[in-house]
C-alpha cells in the first residue's frame, strides 16, 4: 500500500486506431459515444470529418486517421468518437474502437522513439511499453492544432 | 470580491444611470415634486448602504448631496448651478465606484471641496429666498459633515425609514423583478433549444405509428415546449430605452459645454430588441446623438437669426418594423454642409471633383460614413475626431444592420437605423446541394428561380462562366456545388437564389430548395473559421446539423474580378444600382490578335459559339463554315489575329435576317456591366475606340465596320436601289457610346452624318444648318427629352417637316401613341441597327415621293 503511495499514477482512456493503441489522459476526455449523423463540411481539411449534434451541442468530429496520415476506414466500419472539451468548444476524435481506461504509472512513460512516424511523432506525448501492446500517448492539445504549419507535411 | 459588495456596486450602478436621466428632467421641471422625491430616494438609499458596507468616504460625500437635495424637496427653488453641482457629485460618486470595483476598497483622497460647496448651497440658498416657502430651520448639515456621528445619523435614517412606506409604494411596481446573470439566461436558451430539437424528434417517431398513446401527451409538451421557448426568448429582450439612459445627460453635458440650448425627446423607449444587439447599438447611438448637438444644432443666436426657436430638439425615436428595429435620430439644425463635405472629399482623395459632380446630395452626405472623414473644422472634445462615423457605420453592420441618413439643408438632419430584433435566431432558407443541406440567410435572398431546359430560364454559359437571362439582365452565377467542391453540376434541373450582397447581385445554383426555418446561429467551429463561404452552424428541427452560408464568402467565388468591382462599387459608399442600371452597358471582352482586350456590346452579340477548326474551310481567300445550314462567313478583327489551326475556335456570332457573320477571337474573357465611357477615339477601321474597362485599355470594336465585309450588301439588301443622293441625318443621343455606334452604320447607309449630344445641342444645329432630311433621335435624355424635342422641331417653321425617328429601349403601346401625339414618324429599339437603317430609308423613301 505505502509503495503504491509513492508512485504518481495516471488514467489513461486508451482506444485504436488502425491497429495502433492510444491512449489519452482521462481529464481531457468528456465522454465516448456513437457518433450518428455527421454532416460533411465542404472546404474543410481532411482531418475535419465534420460536425454533428450531440444532445444540442455541435461537435466537430476529427478523423484520427487523416490527422496521423493513415488510411480511411474500411467502408461498413463504424467509427468511435472520444468526446473532449478544448477552450470552449467540443470535439469528437473518431477512432476505430475504444477501449478500457488504464491506470499507468507516471515514471514508466518513455518519450517518443526517434524513429518514430513524423505524423504520429508531432501529436505522441511518450509511449508505454505494455504487455505485447505499445500504447501512444497523445497530446490532445497538438491533435486538435490543425494550423497550416502544424498540418503540412 | 464579497458577493454584497459585488451586489451594492451593480445596483448603485443601475440606481446612478437612473438618477442621472431624472435629474435632466428635474431640472426641466423642477416643480415635479414626484420626480425630485424619486431622485432623493436614490440618494439616500446608496447612502444607507455605505453606511453599510463601511464605505465612509462615499458616505459623507452622498449625505452632503442628499442634504442638499433634501432642501429642495422642501421647496428650495432649484438652480441650473445646483444640477451642474450635483451631477459633478455623482460624478465623483461614479468614479469612487469604479476604484472600488477594481481594488474592494475606496479609494484614498478626500471630497472636501464638494461637499464644503455642497453644504456651503444648502445654508446660502435656504436662507435667501424668504418667500418662497416658510424658512427651514438652520441646516445641520455642516456640522453633521465634520462629526458624523453614529447615533446622530442613526436617528436622522430611522426618521427617513419613517418616511419611506408612504413614498415608496407608487414605485413598487419597479420591484416586480428580480436580477438573474446573463451566463444563466443564456445556458437557459441553450437547454430550451436542446428540448425544442429533442420534442421534434419525438414528433417525428410519433408520426411514424399512426396509433400511438403518446400522441396526445406530446402535442401538450409540444405547446409547453413553444410557450417555454418564447418566455426565454422574452428574458432577453430588453427595452431600448436602456440604451438611452445616458443620453439626456450627454446632451445636456454638451449643452453645457457649448453654449447650446437643446432639448432632446424619446419616443418608443419600450421598444424590445434582444440584450445582444442592445449593447452593440449603444455607443453608434451616443455617437450620433453627440454628433447633432455639436454639428447639427446651431448656437441659439444663429437659430434666432435663421429664424427658428433658440431652442434646438434631438428627436429619438424607435420602432418595430418587420423583424427589424428602426431607431431614427433627428435634429432640427443646420442640415450637413454639402459645400463643407464636398471640399473635404477632394482634399481627402475620395472622389474627384468631376466624379462629385454627378453625385446626387443624398450619395455626398453618405461620404461622412468614410473612414478618416470629418468637416469639422476644429477638434472639439465632443466629437470631429474623424473616427466617429465610420465606426458608427461598421459597428452596425458587423450585426446585420443599415444606417441611412437624410439632410435638409437649414432644416436638420435624419439618421435612421435598421437593425435586426436579434442576431441569435435568423431566419433562413434551407437548400440542398450535392446531397447536404446549407442554410442561407433570408435577408441576402432577392427571388427565387427554377432553371431548367423546360422552363423559361435556362442557365447558359459564356466561356465557362455560367449566366442567368433573367428580365431582361444577365444575371451572373456561382454554383454551389462546385464552390463547396462537391462534385459536378447538374444545370438541367436546378433552382437559382438570386442574392444580393451590398449593390451586387448574383444567382447561387442549388440542387433543390426545401423551405424556410427559423434557425439559432451557433458560432463555427475555431478550426472552420478559415472557411470564407460559411458564417456559422445551427441544427435544424430535425437535429441534424448544417452549415449557415456566408452570401458574402460566396459572392467572392463570382472571380475576382467582380468581387473587387463590388468592393470598390461599396466604398463609393453609394447604392449607384439605379444609376447603373441606366447607364451601364454589359460588354463582352475579349481578346483577338494583340494582347489588348477588345470589347463589344453584349447586346449585339447573337451567340458564342466555338467551332471545330477542321470545319473551317477556306474558298476565294475567305474563311468560311457551315452553321445552321448556311455559309458563313469568318471574319478576323485585324491582320494581327489569325484563325487556330486545331482544336476549337472561338467566334462571336452576330445574326440578322436569318444570316450571320463570325468574329474570330483569340479568348473570351468575360462579360463586364460598365458605363462605357469612350475617352480616345480611333481612326483605325473597325476600332471605335478605347475605353477603360476593368483597369484595362479595352478597344471598342465597331461591329458595323465587319458587317458589309461579311456581306456587301447587309445593309442593302432591303432596298435595292441604293440612295445616291447624299442626305444629312442629325442623330441626337446623350450617350457617346451609341453616337459613336450608329454614326457609322448611318453614314454606311449613304448619309451625312451629323451627332448631337443633347435636345439643345440638337435644336441649335437645326437653327444653323436646317437642312437636315431625317432627324434620329433617342427618347431618353436629360433635361429635354426625345418627346420634347420633336415637340420643339415642329414648332420651327423650317424644320417642322423633317421626320423624326425615335430611338427606345422600351417600346411600350403609350411610348408609341404619345411620340405620335409629339410627331415622331417612326420608332426603332435601340439595337435594332438593320431596323433603323430600314427605317431611314422608309423615311428617305417617302421624302423620294414627296419631292
Amino acid at each position: 500500500m505505502t509503495a503504491m503511495n509513492d508512485i504518481q499514477l495516471s488514467d489513461y482512456v486508451t482506444f485504436t486506431t488502425a491497429g495502433q493503441m492510444f491512449g489519452l489522459p482521462i481529464e481531457c476526455v468528456q465522454d465516448v459515444f456513437k457518433p450518428t449523423s455527421i454532416t460533411r463540411v465542404p472546404l474543410a481539411g481532411p482531418e475535419i470529418a465534420g460536425v454533428l449534434n450531440l444532445r444540442g451541442r455541435i461537435v466537430t468530429a476529427i478523423e484520427l486517421r487523416s490527422r496521423l496520415g493513415l488510411a480511411a476506414r474500411d467502408a461498413g466500419q463504424v467509427a468511435m468518437a472520444i468526446g473532449i472539451e478544448s477552450r470552449g468548444e467540443s470535439f469528437g476524435l473518431l477512432v476505430d474502437t475504444v477501449g478500457e481506461v488504464l491506470k499507468l504509472p507516471d515514471e514508466e512513460r518513455e518519450p517518443n522513439p526517434i524513429n518514430l512516424d513524423r505524423n504520429l511523432g508531432r501529436v505522441a506525448a511518450g509511449v508505454y511499453r505494455l504487455d505485447g501492446n505499445l500504447l501512444v500517448v497523445l497530446d490532445i492539445d497538438r491533435v486538435l492544432d490543425l494550423s497550416p504549419e502544424a498540418a503540412a507535411a | 470580491m464579497d458577493d454584497l459588495l459585488r451586489e451594492f456596486l451593480t445596483e448603485t450602478n443601475e440606481s446612478l444611470n437612473l438618477v442621472d436621466a431624472q435629474l435632466v428632467r428635474f431640472e426641466q421641471e423642477p416643480n415635479n415634486g414626484a420626480i425630485l422625491g424619486n431622485i432623493f430616494r436614490l440618494v439616500h438609499t446608496i447612502k444607507g448602504t455605505c453606511g453599510f458596507l463601511a464605505l465612509p468616504r462615499l458616505e459623507t460625500l452622498t449625505h452632503a448631496a442628499e442634504t442638499l437635495m433634501g432642501k429642495f424637496r422642501d421647496g428650495m427653488p432649484v438652480t441650473a448651478e445646483a444640477v451642474t453641482l450635483i451631477l459633478s457629485t455623482i460624478d465623483r460618486i461614479k468614479s469612487i465606484l469604479d476604484a472600488i470595483e477594481k481594488s474592494e476598497q475606496e479609494p484614498a483622497g478626500g471630497d472636501g471641496d464638494l461637499i464644503d460647496l455642497l453644504g456651503r448651497m444648502a445654508r446660502k440658498e435656504a436662507a435667501a429666498p424668504p418667500q418662497v416657502a416658510p424658512p427651514p430651520p438652520p441646516a445641520p448639515a455642516p456640522i453633521e459633515l465634520k462629526t458624523p456621528d453614529a447615533p446622530e445619523k442613526a436617528d436622522k435614517q430611522d426618521k427617513l425609514a419613517a418616511e419611506r412606506p408612504e413614498e415608496d409604494r407608487g414605485d413598487r411596481l419597479a420591484n416586480h423583478s428580480i436580477r438573474v446573470n446573463v451566463d444563466t439566461l443564456d445556458h437557459l436558451m441553450t437547454t430550451v433549444s436542446e428540448l425544442v430539437l429533442t420534442r421534434n424528434q419525438l414528433l417525428e417517431i410519433v408520426r411514424r405509428h399512426e396509433e400511438s398513446d403518446f400522441k396526445v401527451p406530446l402535442q401538450r409538451l409540444s405547446n409547453v415546449t413553444a410557450e417555454l421557448q418564447e418566455g426565454v426568448m422574452k428574458t432577453r429582450m430588453q427595452p431600448i430605452g436602456n440604451a438611452w439612459q445616458k443620453l439626456p445627460r450627454v446632451v445636456r453635458d454638451l449643452c453645457a459645454e457649448l453654449g447650446k440650448d437643446i432639448e432632446l425627446t424619446m419616443r418608443g423607449a419600450d421598444t424590445e430588441l434582444d440584450r445582444q444587439v442592445l449593447d452593440l447599438v449603444k455607443d453608434p447611438l451616443t455617437h450620433l446623438v453627440r454628433n447633432c448637438a455639436d454639428h447639427g444644432i446651431e448656437s441659439p443666436a444663429e437659430r434666432i437669426a435663421a429664424g427658428k426657436p433658440a431652442k434646438g430638439t434631438i428627436r429619438l425615436s424607435a420602432w418595430h418594423e418587420g423583424g427589424h428595429i428602426i431607431i431614427e435620430i433627428s435634429d432640427n439644425g443646420r442640415g450637413l454642409d454639402l459645400a463643407g463635405i464636398k471640399a473635404k472629399v477632394v482634399e481627402k482623395g475620395f472622389a474627384s471633383e468631376a466624379q462629385l459632380a454627378a453625385k446626387s446630395e443624398a450619395e455626398i452626405c453618405n461620404y461622412i460614413f468614410a473612414a478618416g472623414f470629418t468637416t469639422a473644422a476644429k477638434v472639439t472634445s465632443i466629437s470631429g475626431r474623424g473616427v466617429g462615423m465610420d465606426v458608427v457605420r461598421s459597428n452596425i453592420e458587423q450585426i446585420g444592420g443599415t444606417v441611412d441618413l437624410k439632410s435638409v439643408s437649414g432644416a436638420g438632419t435624419t439618421f435612421t437605423i435598421k437593425i435586426p430584433l436579434t442576431l441569435a435566431i435568423v431566419s433562413a432558407l434551407i437548400v440542398e446541394a450535392g446531397g447536404e443541406r446549407f442554410a442561407i440567410p433570408q435577408l441576402a435572398v432577392l427571388e427565387l428561380v427554377r432553371a431548367g431546359h423546360n422552363g423559361e430560364h435556362r442557365i447558359e454559359h459564356i466561356k465557362d462562366a455560367p449566366v442567368l437571362r433573367l428580365r431582361n439582365k444577365l444575371l451572373p452565377l456561382v454554383r454551389l456545388k462546385e464552390v463547396f467542391r462537391l462534385g459536378a453540376c447538374d444545370d438541367e434541373n436546378g433552382f437559382v437564389v438570386v442574392t444580393q450582397v451590398g449593390s451586387q447581385v448574383f444567382g447561387v445554383v442549388v440542387d433543390g430548395v426545401f423551405h424556410t426555418e427559423e434557425i439559432v446561429i451557433k458560432p463555427m467551429s475555431s478550426k472552420l473559421r478559415h472557411i470564407p463561404v460559411f458564417s456559422g452552424t445551427t441544427i435544424l428541427g430535425d437535429g441534424s446539423v448544417i452549415m449557415i452560408i456566408d452570401p458574402n464568402g460566396v459572392s467572392q467565388a463570382l472571380g475576382r474580378a467582380a468581387a473587387a468591382a463590388a468592393r470598390a462599387e461599396n466604398s463609393e459608399l453609394q447604392s449607384r444600382e439605379e444609376e447603373s442600371d441606366e447607364d451601364t452597358v454589359s460588354l463582352l471582352v475579349f481578346r483577338a490578335g494583340s494582347q489588348q482586350p477588345k470589347a463589344v456590346p453584349l447586346s449585339l452579340v447573337t451567340r458564342l459559339e466555338e467551332i471545330d477548326c477542321r470545319k473551317i474551310e477556306i474558298s476565294d481567300g475567305r474563311h468560311l463554315v457551315q452553321y445552321r445550314d448556311q455559309l458563313m462567313p469568318l471574319l478576323r478583327i485585324d491582320a494581327e489575329s489569325s484563325l487556330k489551326k486545331e482544336g476549337a475556335q472561338p467566334i462571336l456570332v452576330f445574326s440578322d435576317q436569318g444570316r450571320s457573320m463570325g468574329l474570330v477571337a483569340d479568348e473570351i474573357i468575360d462579360i463586364v456591366e460598365e458605363r462605357l465611357n469612350i475617352e480616345v477615339s480611333s481612326d483605325r477601321p473597325g476600332v471605335l475606340g478605347y475605353a477603360v474597362i476593368k483597369g484595362a485599355t479595352t478597344e471598342i470594336i465597331d461591329v458595323g465596320h465587319f458587317l458589309p465585309q461579311a456581306f456587301a450588301d447587309w445593309f442593302r439588301r432591303r432596298d435595292p436601289s441604293a440612295v445616291r443622293q447624299t442626305r444629312s441625318v442629325l442623330l441626337v443621343d446623350d450617350s457617346a457610346f451609341f453616337r459613336e455606334l450608329l454614326a457609322p452604320l448611318i453614314k454606311a447607309a449613304g448619309y451625312r452624318v451629323v451627332a448631337a449630344a443633347s435636345a439643345a445641342d440638337a435644336l441649335a444645329a437645326l437653327k444653323s444648318d436646317a437642312r437636315f432630311d431625317l432627324i434620329v433621335t433617342d427618347i431618353e435624355m436629360p433635361d429635354m427629352d426625345g418627346f420634347a424635342l420633336a415637340e420643339a422641331v415642329r414648332a420651327m417653321p423650317a424644320a417642322a417637316a423633317v421626320p423624326i425617328i425615335a430611338l427606345a429601349t422600351m417600346v411600350s403601346a403609350e411610348t408609341v401613341e404619345r411620340g405620335r401625339a409629339a410627331g415622331f414618324h417612326d420608332f426603332v429599339a435601340k439595337f435594332d441597327r438593320a431596323g433603323l437603317v430600314a427605317a431611314i430609308k422608309e423615311q428617305g423613301a417617302d421624302l423620294n415621293r414627296a419631292a
